[in-house]
């Protein structure tokens, strides 16, 4: 049936003209507004209340998540990955989007959160392919349900929410968890990916990291919107603020939209404030944009340290169980580092591989090609003779 | 042909449930060329959904539907309108099997009624075919015959891997008719057809091209050319062979497309056809196409168009005498 009836605060239409006939969309939720500080449970009454088991498995996450970090970042300098987007300082975002899901939920991650695809159980060698340079994907992304890692912005968004939507349809439980930036908020398919989310209440949570900086352009340069949180609110879904580098507080909202989604409440966007304590990767200058000052304060805002100091201050960790903690990451590092001095030698014939599930004509032509290339040049250094000056 | 295609989808669907229409009116309208009228009503919102209109949007979703094993059906109004779904097209869509080492599939099919005639406003007319023939993992067919709507479709949509299915607007309301008595072969994706056999010179074409080459061949009889027409239907994979063997026989050839030439389909066809008929051909290989303009507006389009007579002078010059 049409609705007829105008908006009250026009007033009244004046006598014998027409009233407009508006269509007004879906009624809006009163609570889609985010809060006006981030989200806290450390420094509040929330923080004696929290789980010490949750947050033991936590900090464990955080500290292999860092050493995870500062290894493949020197993995990097030694040449063994072609670049790597360091998360340091924002691991408590990693860490807890994977804790926060179910085996059956997937993860839609972009390409700085191999730690979350580590954190929810991908052998974190297949998980640095892509960084390293032998494959785009190395792992199955059918196996954790985890994502290819998406390194175009936002574009993993609109996947996460068809994902989310068949599943539902199909009568499956399960959530999809999508990663992105701040500056990929800007991007079109941020929006579209929100807007279908809402209008088909895909059982999906949208969760911004925001580090302050995409590359080298401030949050200021990149939205003036009160804060990323607040674009949930156009599109009908609630929007949540919450502080990035506080670990209780990331899981318990995250924790919260993902059983909002679950039970069929529909999407949620979060935005964790947090900051990238590193350049954008090992081969950006961030002096360029940014003031030492900053960096220092956020480093002493440490994810890793305020999570340890609050397990502390209520008893539940001791120098023991921490050097007991940190040994275990030193070796996660030390596998890390070990599997990783191996030289991959990818098969060439792989290039033609999986680009069409039957391969055509004009690629068998190409794969005979290279064979021959190959062959010619085996046959080359096999012959004797290689190497005279002829 | 638009009966066909409508045909395709619902049988499609009826058989496979993980099959699902989804676009920018699609449900209730049918869509603005009617080709799922009736889909929605028969399977429900959720087979046949309207979604927001929002190009990358409906394709990215389609992207994470494909991912939890569904087969999607994503209609693009128009041509032009397409272009904001490339992005999903070209990093994703593509590249998924090959990103993913094989893992996961991309069984989708994206419909885009392309190409002029209709007396269409602007960004209702584009032959966008390069741009998909240029990415590495898209299949690109088109179908000129009702029976190729239908048998094509069907083919698309059963396809692993995804389909770029354009739909000539103006062969729509072709006067052929669908029944379902009308033989119709669901075959692999990748064989060009003989539409018309001839000795003198072959026409190669595809989509709303191939009436217009079959008509310039029938014209042709009286000057005493005996034109063979080769429809492509699939320009990836691309039938090197059915070609191949025509020209070889026929030892002349001329490419005929609507979109522009500069950098169109016909330069691609036309090198593959002198690299391997080199010593069969008595002409060089002529292209006909549209000319290297925006499409132009409905009034000027008649212009623009290769028609039967353009199709005829190309025809001529391959009484190619070498200048010496």
């Amino acid at each position: 049936m049409k609705n007829s009836r105008a908006p009250s605060r026009i007033g009244p239409a004046p006598a014998g003209r027409p009233v407009p006939p508006y269509r007004r969309g879906s009624p809006a939720a009163a609570t889609l507004l985010p809060e006006e500080r981030p989200f806290r449970v450390f420094g509040t009454p929330a923080e004696a209340a929290a789980d010490p088991v949750l947050l033991l498995r936590l900090y464990g996450g955080l500290v292999r998540g860092r050493r995870f970090n500062t290894q493949a970042t020197a993995l990097a300098r030694q040449g063994r990955l072609a670049v790597y987007p360091s998360s340091t300082g924002q691991e408590a975002c990693e860490v807890a989007a994977a804790a926060v899901l179910a085996e059956r939920d997937w993860l839609f991650p972009s390409y700085r959160d191999s730690l979350a695809v580590v954190a929810r159980g991908v052998d974190p060698v297949e998980a640095l392919t892509l960084l390293r340079g032998d494959r785009h994907t190395g792992y199955d992304p059918y196996r954790h349900r985890v994502a290819p890692l998406s390194t175009p912005l936002a574009t993993q968004l609109p996947h996460a929410v068809g994902l989310a939507h068949a599943a539902r349809l199909k009568g499956d439980d399960v959530v999809a968890l999508a990663l992105v930036g701040d500056g990929g908020t800007s991007e079109g398919d941020f929006h579209e990916a929100m807007n279908f989310a809402a209008v088909w209440r895909a059982p999906v949570v949208f969760l911004v990291q925001n580090n302050g900086f995409a590359i080298s352009v401030p949050l200021a340069k990149q939205s003036v919107a009160p804060t990323l949180a607040h674009k949930a609110v156009g599109y009908g879904m609630p929007g949540r603020l919450v502080d990035g580098n506080d670990v209780a507080a990331v899981h318990t909202v995250l924790a919260g939209a993902v059983e909002r989604a679950r039970s069929g409440g529909g999407p949620t966007l979060v935005e964790a404030v947090t900051y990238r304590v590193e350049a954008h990767t090992n081969a950006d200058d961030a002096t360029r944009y940014r003031e030492d000052d900053e960096v220092a304060a956020w480093r002493a805002y440490d994810p890793v340290n305020l999570l340890e100091g609050a397990l502390r201050d209520r008893g539940l960790l001791d120098d023991e169980a921490a050097a007991r903690v940190a040994g275990e990451a030193e070796e996660m590092a030390a596998r890390l580092r070990e599997r990783m001095s191996a030289d991959p030698v990818p098969d060439p014939m792989e290039l033609f591989g999986h680009v069409y599930a039957e391969r055509t004509g004009q690629l068998e032509e190409q794969a005979r090609g290279l064979r021959a290339e190959l062959d010619a040049s085996a046959d080359a250094a096999a012959a004797p003779g290689r190497g005279d000056a002829r | 042909m638009a009966q066909a295609l409508q045909r395709a989808l619902r049988d499609a669907m009826a058989e496979d449930p993980s099959v699902h229409v989804l676009g920018e009116d699609v449900g209730t309208l049918g869509g603005v060329f009617r080709i799922t009228d009736g889909l929605a009503k028969e399977f429900g919102d959720d087979r046949c959904t309207d979604t927001p209109l929002a190009e990358a949007g409906i394709l990215g979703a389609a992207v994470g539907m494909a991912m939890y094993g569904l087969r999607p059906v994503v209609e693009m109004q128009f041509d032009a309108f397409a272009y904001p779904s490339f992005e999903q097209l070209v990093s994703h869509v593509a590249k998924m099997r090959n990103r993913t080492g094989g893992a996961m599939r991309m069984p989708l099919t994206v419909r885009i009624p392309y190409g002029g005639g209709i007396g269409g406003v602007e960004h209702h007319s584009d032959s966008s075919e390069a741009y998909y023939m240029a990415t590495p993992g898209l299949h690109v067919v088109t179908p000129a015959t009702v029976e190729d709507a239908y048998g094509l479709l069907r083919a698309a949509i059963a396809s692993d891997d995804p389909v770029v299915f354009l739909e000539p607007k103006r062969l729509y309301w072709s006067k052929a008719r669908w029944s379902p008595e009308t033989p119709a072969v669901v075959g692999p994706i990748g064989r060009a057809l003989v539409r018309r056999s001839g000795s003198s010179a072959t026409l190669i074409t595809y989509g709303p091209s191939v009436p217009v080459c079959l008509e310039a061949a029938e014209a042709a009889r009286d000057e005493g050319w005996d034109l063979e027409v080769v429809d492509l239907r699939s320009l990836v994979p691309f039938d090197d062979e059915t070609v191949v063997r025509s020209v070889k026989r026929t030892g002349r050839a001329v490419v005929v497309h609507e979109a522009a030439g500069f950098g169109g389909p016909g330069g691609e066809i036309a090198a593959r056809v002198s690299e391997r008929c080199f010593h069969h051909l008595e002409a060089p290989v002529l292209r006909v196409a549209g000319f290297d303009i925006p499409y132009p507006p409905p009034m000027l389009e008649r212009h623009h168009l290769p028609g039967v007579d353009r199709v005829l002078d190309a025809v001529a010059r391959l009484q190619w005498e070498a200048e010496s």
